[in-house]
């Protein structure tokens, strides 16, 4: 197949949906009373409270629905690279029909497997990579983000706001560009502080992080890192956070006054299905809070009631589609024209960020 | 009093005795493990160490011990020679590291010329990449005598910030998206190392494996420099007297031992990893200490020890999905086996005898 | 940039490599190096926290985790000293064994906080200042006390020292037991202050940072508070920058502690083999003793 057309992109995604059905994608129901044998590998273990562990209740949640028509199973804490395609072709030897690799770095590996096992359906999160036998699918974080850049811009008192970011990629760059410019637009005066830790998950960094933004001044953060570190350090010292990955309840009703939560159960319930009645067919998909895949935790009392309106009527519009979070007049950072008034940034924009908006003074590292 | 005694000569016997007497303490401490956490303890010893092996899965699995092993043998081949000669070199995992990005670096160079020159050039580049990350303890120490124990643990870190500066700055592929790593070499014909019959797993990095074990088994027992080496580890003082230059040696064991471990990492990265990438260093060079060891620091017994090792690997991911064995509990299992190997080792070293020293 | 602030962050963030860079020098002082370190870190992590969830105190917390630190040391003390497995592999193995040790049994305190930890003095807490006079003590034990010479003695030449009567193997399973429970609290400090909660796997290399140190210092408990300080205000510092809209070279920087230990190593080393005398390696670090009489 030629590369090309395996380019992320709205294009890409509405061609694939537009082939017709092939062959291979002529499915026919599974097998009543055979039990659907799905797998899971994870590139971290279950128990990380953050990427992993979402994943996870994400197969409790199928295990839930369907009940004996179906068998889980998992390997956690998965290299990338070479260990992936072998955990990966374990499990479509063992017996699975469907399996979900939750880690962009699996890219390869899966379309390697995909390519042995014909008959078996892979799901690839993060990924641009696709095949007949392989589908992608993402959530649009950004769209959270927003939400979290509101209250930010409004409970900010030094009106500086920190971002614990983990690697310079796009979904990061998208992250800390659409939560500045919610805040900016409450609070014309707000500033943000950039932070690489250059980790997902690393709790002491992660905490050396938040108090080195601390002592900067910053009174709010949000973070792009899985662990709770950063919500344990503003408790001790004061200042607000929001939960990632998972809602983080624990740090309820404050420093955690929000959170952002990967809810991958209605995607995976949904494929499932369609693997049992026969529908199944690889796409890419970039789903946010208008399909339940991220999710908005519960806004707390430490929010004042006016700002908790005012960042659920913004989620409301962002999860009907009525608003963009990436609307122009938008400029780059070096004051270059991006988004002209009322334009949107397109999909394949988004996926190759690899800029900031006018206004941030952190520089992407090279 | 419970007291060891040094062996003049181990029966032969005996060294393939203490490593199964050592399997089997594990099987019986690890069973009581598995069934203490709640897990049939037959069941999980079988998943372990047979099905890998000879279960329904094997025709997959048997070829992927090699794949797994191939590195850690390749690796602790060299490591071996320079242990014997009492030079240590623990900083295997980064001469991996770079040599993997040096071979990657001559594709990524050559991308998208064909050629068959490419491969044996990156493999040269591998070997050299690996072989002067290794130099440098070794001259650092023939120079000033600093520890190369220290120095090559130290150069591990460089080599994997190095690895991680590469695949999101240098190395990073233009068509990903911004996405850390570099090109697929698995995707690039002329620099990849595939498979090279199917179905065996075996791939040029398994065959550099059996040659290094041949090599290395010649070099200590058939070749004058692999006396002096030996010498020099049992008895410095009577090597120096019989005109073994400590500083030739040296420079001898560590580079080769680095250009063994750096060739490994080309392999890998051309080959089962296909790219370099900020977490490409997976700990193959701390594990092949390890499999030196339990291999005795013998080519074959390295041979096996490498095998063994791999089986574990791949019995405790098939432990995780047909029994739901966590993670943790098989890196335990994995860390007592190393634990009961190492003291069972003591046993063909040693006599173990009641009563006091004369 | 250096303000008090900074300053504290970077006392607190050097303080579990400081402790556990310590007990490291107390071990290799007597000739055993011990590639474990990160394992025990983990655990006393792990042993640290649940003692300070189940009595509220982060003092027992500290207690368990340095208890915790040398009960798993004693496996490597055993093996090594006893059985004379080689220390490298012994060291390698034990890190793996207490990584996923502590991954399995710490599943029940997932998401469970931390009791609170009173401040001290200065806004300084008291481990943080317990690290800080454990420095001076350390060196005083080792230079001028009789259990610290026949420590020296031990790792310097065991054969020397047995053959002048001392216990080489009663004395090096004190060290390495000792190394155990300072790694062990230096991984509480990780669990109980920094983070304030347990997750697997937390320690995210602190334990071979310490090794560094160990050998940036040259053996000495002045330089491993030099090389804590400068490992810990690397990572500080970058991060202070970086949140101060500076733009840092991240990667290279994070390579520089390393080089500067390296760059260190060769000169004590260079010194030693020139001039005579200066710190360097103990002239039996890592290898096996067995008394043959």
């Amino acid at each position: 197949m030629n590369r090309r057309t395996l380019l992320a992109s709205a294009a890409a995604m509405a061609l694939v949906a537009m082939l017709p059905a092939l062959p291979v994608s002529a499915q026919t129901p599974f097998p009543e009373g055979e039990k659907l044998k799905v797998g899971f590998i994870y590139v971290g273990p279950v128990g990380d409270g953050g990427w992993s562990y979402q994943h996870d209740l994400g197969r409790q949640a199928i295990e839930a629905e369907y009940g004996d028509r179906i068998e889980t199973t998992f390997i956690e804490s998965v290299p990338e690279g070479a260990d992936a395609e072998r955990a990966l072709t374990q499990l479509a030897l063992s017996g699975c029909k469907l399996i979900f690799a939750t880690s962009f770095g699996f890219m390869d590996a899966v379309i390697n497997t995909a390519a042995k096992f014909p008959d078996v359906k892979f799901e690839h999160a993060t990924g641009y990579k696709r095949a007949e036998n392989v589908s992608t699918y993402d959530a649009r974080f950004y769209e959270g983000r927003a939400v979290m850049g509101t209250i930010a811009g409004r409970m900010t008192k030094s009106n500086k706001i920190g971002y614990i970011g983990s690697f310079p990629i796009p979904e990061v760059i998208q992250g800390i560009n659409s939560s500045f410019i919610h805040a900016r637009k409450v609070n014309p005066d707000v500033e943000m502080r950039v932070v690489w830790a250059y980790t997902w998950f690393d709790p002491a960094k992660e905490a050396d992080a938040a108090s080195a933004l601390l002592a900067e001044g910053v009174d709010v953060i949000l973070q792009h890192t899985d662990s709770t570190a950063p919500l344990a350090k503003l408790q001790e010292k004061g200042g607000i956070g929001f939960g990632q990955a998972s809602d983080m309840a624990a740090f309820k009703p404050t420093p955690r006054v929000s959170s952002i939560i990967d809810n991958w159960n209605p995607y995976y319930i949904r494929r499932v299905g369609q693997v049992l009645d026969g529908t199944w067919t690889s796409h890419g998909v970039w789903l946010g809070i208008g399909d339940g895949e991220v999710e908005i935790g519960e806004i707390t009392e430490a929010v004042p009631a006016e700002v908790k309106a005012e960042a659920e009527a913004l989620r409301d519009q962002i999860g009907s589609g009525a608003y963009h979070p990436f609307t122009g007049p938008l400029n780059k950072q070096d004051g270059s024209a991006w988004l002209a008034e009322g334009q949107k940034a397109t999909d394949e924009e988004l996926s190759s960020m690899n800029f900031f908006v006018e206004g941030i003074s952190a520089q992407i590292p090279s | 009093m419970l007291r060891l005694e040094p062996r003049t000569a181990a029966p032969w016997w005996l060294g393939i005795v203490s490593p199964v007497m050592a399997v089997v303490a594990t099987m019986i401490v690890g069973g009581l493990l598995f069934a203490l956490m709640g897990f049939d303890p037959v069941a999980s010893i079988r998943t372990i160490f047979w099905d890998p092996l000879f279960g329904p899965a094997a025709g997959y699995s048997r070829p992927q011990l090699l794949v797994k092993a191939g590195p850690l043998i390749l690796i602790a081949s060299g490591l071996a020679i320079g242990f014997r000669a009492g030079i240590w070199n623990i900083g295997a995992e980064g001469q991996y590291i770079i040599g993997g990005i040096c071979g990657a670096a001559v594709a990524l160079a050559a991308y998208p010329a064909e050629g068959f020159w490419i491969f044996p050039a990156m493999v040269l580049a591998g070997a050299a990449g690996g072989w002067a990350w290794g130099m440098i303890p070794a001259i650092l120490r023939n120079r000033t005598g600093a520890s190369e124990i220290l120095v090559s643990l130290m150069l591990v870190y460089v080599a994997q910030r190095v690895a991680a500066w590469m695949a999101f700055g240098p190395m990073r592929n233009p068509e990903g998206f911004g996405m850390p790593g570099s090109r697929n070499l698995q995707q690039y014909p002329p620099a990849s190392n595939p498979e090279l019959i199917a179905g065996t797993g075996i791939h040029w990095g398994v065959i550099a494996a059996a040659l290094a074990v041949l090599a290395t088994w010649f070099l200590m027992s058939r070749h004058i420099r692999g006396f002096r080496i030996r010498v020099a580890g049992l008895a410095p003082r009577a090597a120096r007297f019989a005109g073994v230059r400590p500083e030739t040696l040296v420079a001898f064991c560590l580079g080769l031992s680095g250009a063994l471990a750096g060739m490994a990492g080309l392999f890998e990265v051309a080959g089962p990893g296909g790219q370099i990438t900020d977490s490409f260093g997976s700990g193959y060079g701390f594990t092949a200490i390890i499999v030196a060891f339990l291999g005795r620091l013998h080519p074959l017994g390295i041979l096996l020890a490498g095998l063994l090792m791999a089986l574990t690997y791949i019995g405790g991911e098939l432990a995780q999905l047909m029994l739901s064995l966590p993670a943790a509990t098989v890196q335990v299992f994995q860390g007592m086996l190393l634990f009961f190997l190492l003291a069972f080792d003591t046993l063909t070293r040693y006599r173990l005898r009641w009563g006091t020293a004369r | 940039m250096i303000e008090w602030t900074t300053f504290l962050l970077l006392l607190s963030a050097a303080t579990p490599i400081l402790f556990a860079a310590l007990g490291e020098t107390i071990a290799e002082r007597a000739g055993v190096l011990n590639l474990g370190v990160e394992g025990m870190m983990i655990t006393g992590a792990l042993a640290g926290f649940a003692a300070a969830h189940a009595t509220g105190s982060p003092m027992a917390g500290f207690v368990a985790g340095a208890v915790a630190g040398a009960a798993l040391s004693l496996i490597f003390g055993g093996l090594t000293q006893y059985l004379l497995t080689n220390q490298v592999a012994t060291g390698l193995a034990l890190t793996m064994f207490g990584l996923g040790l502590t991954a399995m049994f710490g599943k029940p305190y997932e998401g469970v906080k931390a009791p609170s930890m009173a401040g001290g003095p200065l806004g300084i807490n008291w481990v943080i200042w317990l690290g800080l006079v454990l420095v001076p003590v350390t060196w005083l034990i080792l230079n001028r006390t009789r259990p610290g010479l026949i420590l020296r003695g031990v790792g310097e030449n065991h054969d020397a020292a047995h053959a002048l009567g001392y216990k080489v193997r009663g004395t090096r399973m004190a060290a390495i037991a000792i190394g155990g429970a300072l790694a062990g609290v230096g991984g509480a400090y990780v669990s109980i202050a920094t983070v304030l909660q347990w997750t697997e796997g937390m320690t995210a290399g602190a334990g071979w940072i310490a090794l560094a140190i160990v050998v940036f210092a040259g053996w000495s408990p002045w330089g491993v508070l030099a090389g804590a300080w400068l490992f810990g205000g690397v990572t500080v510092l970058q991060l202070r920058l970086q949140a101060a809209g500076v733009a840092v070279p991240v990667q290279l920087l994070s390579m520089a502690p390393y080089l500067a230990t390296i760059i260190v190593l060769v000169i004590i080393s260079a010194r030693h083999k020139y001039a005579g005398g200066g710190g360097t390696a103990p002239g039996s670090l890592g290898r096996s003793f067995h008394a043959l009489r």
